[in-house]
């Protein structure tokens, strides 16, 4: 979970040097924390687009979570609603990803402590984290912050790469998705594209995954 | 101004996250959904990647390639996630400065 902690300082070095204030741009991630629409966040104050665009374009971009977040809680039938509030709101990308590679805690006892303390760590390292690259922005040279852009996609990479090493038909779900966002890509917004390809792409699970354990 | 863009971003961060809290209890899905919704996670992490890892560096797009082909490099041989990010950085660093 501690991964976080080099996105969030990527983060950090790029809010600040699209203009933001150090004050602003941690607000950013204790009130909004969701790594992708952050860097976009900042990249559309950046060019200066104006508040609105950026809140649909915010908007947009997080549909996606609310699939996850569906999926999340399908997990979390027996766990109790005040558990599931903050777990909801915590739902990352990226916290959805490592929890999703854990599945089996959710049934177990403890499981909503379980959750919630990996929730927790990561909300705290991306706050911490987004200050320490809001100050270093300020002193690294622009060549080395422009390559922290990769930092966000390496992190998903490396979520994905073990899942596929162990079952391949994963990979394939991963890459039709792909493929269907390339597909609507020229007609849509890239918030769009990736909802559809993550709603189509997942369906193909239901055929791929057939005959696995329902444990 | 930031300020408003910014509580606006939380309030459309934060509803849809919390929407399924609600309806999740009401209904039982068939098996299907169930599979469905557990080929989520892999789904949607293939359509962040790409094609959005070719934006890495505006304009010259086998940047975040190259970047993506380190990062699985050094996630296919089992590092942790914090090694193959700062791998990755350290890749499309040196692309840049070459």
């Amino acid at each position: 979970m501690l991964g976080y902690l080099p996105i969030a300082i990527a983060y950090g070095v790029l809010a600040k040097q699209a203009g933001l204030s150090l004050v602003e741009l941690t607000m950013m991630s204790v009130l909004v924390f969701a790594g992708a629409s952050q860097f976009m966040g900042a990249n559309m104050i950046a060019v200066g687009a104006g508040a609105a665009e950026i809140i649909v374009a915010t908007f947009v971009l997080n549909f996606r979570q609310f699939v996850m977040s569906l999926s999340f809680m399908n997990r979390f039938r027996d766990i109790g609603r005040t558990w599931k509030v903050p777990l909801s709101l915590g739902l990352t990308d990226e916290t959805f990803a490592v929890s999703s590679l854990h599945t089996k805690e959710a049934r177990e006892d403890k499981g909503a402590l379980f959750y919630l303390a990996l929730l927790l760590t990561a909300y705290f390292s991306w706050i911490a984290g987004s200050l320490l690259g809001g100050v270093l922005g300020e002193i690294i040279p622009e060549t080395l912050s422009q390559s922290m852009g990769i930092a966000l996609y390496a992190m998903f990479i490396g979520l994905l790469v073990p899942s596929v090493k162990k079952e391949l038909k994963v990979g394939l779900i991963a890459i039709i998705a792909m493929l269907i966002n390339v597909l609507c890509s020229p007609f849509m917004s890239e918030g769009w594209a990736i909802v559809i390809g993550t709603v189509l792409g997942g369906l193909t699970g239901v055929y791929l995954l057939k005959g696995e354990s329902e444990s | 101004m930031i300020f408003a863009i910014i509580i606006g971003m939380s309030l459309v961060t934060m509803i849809p996250r919390l929407i399924p809290v609600y309806i999740v209890d009401k209904i039982k899905f068939p098996d299907w959904i169930n599979r469905w919704l557990n080929a989520i996670p892999f789904a949607a992490l293939g359509a962040l990647i790409f094609p959005g890892i070719m934006s890495v560096k505006s304009g010259e797009p086998y940047v975040g390639i190259i970047g993506g082909i380190v990062a699985i490099i050094l996630a296919f041989i089992g590092l942790n996630v914090i090694l193959v990010v700062l791998g990755a950085i350290l890749a499309v660093f040196l692309i840049t400065v070459m």
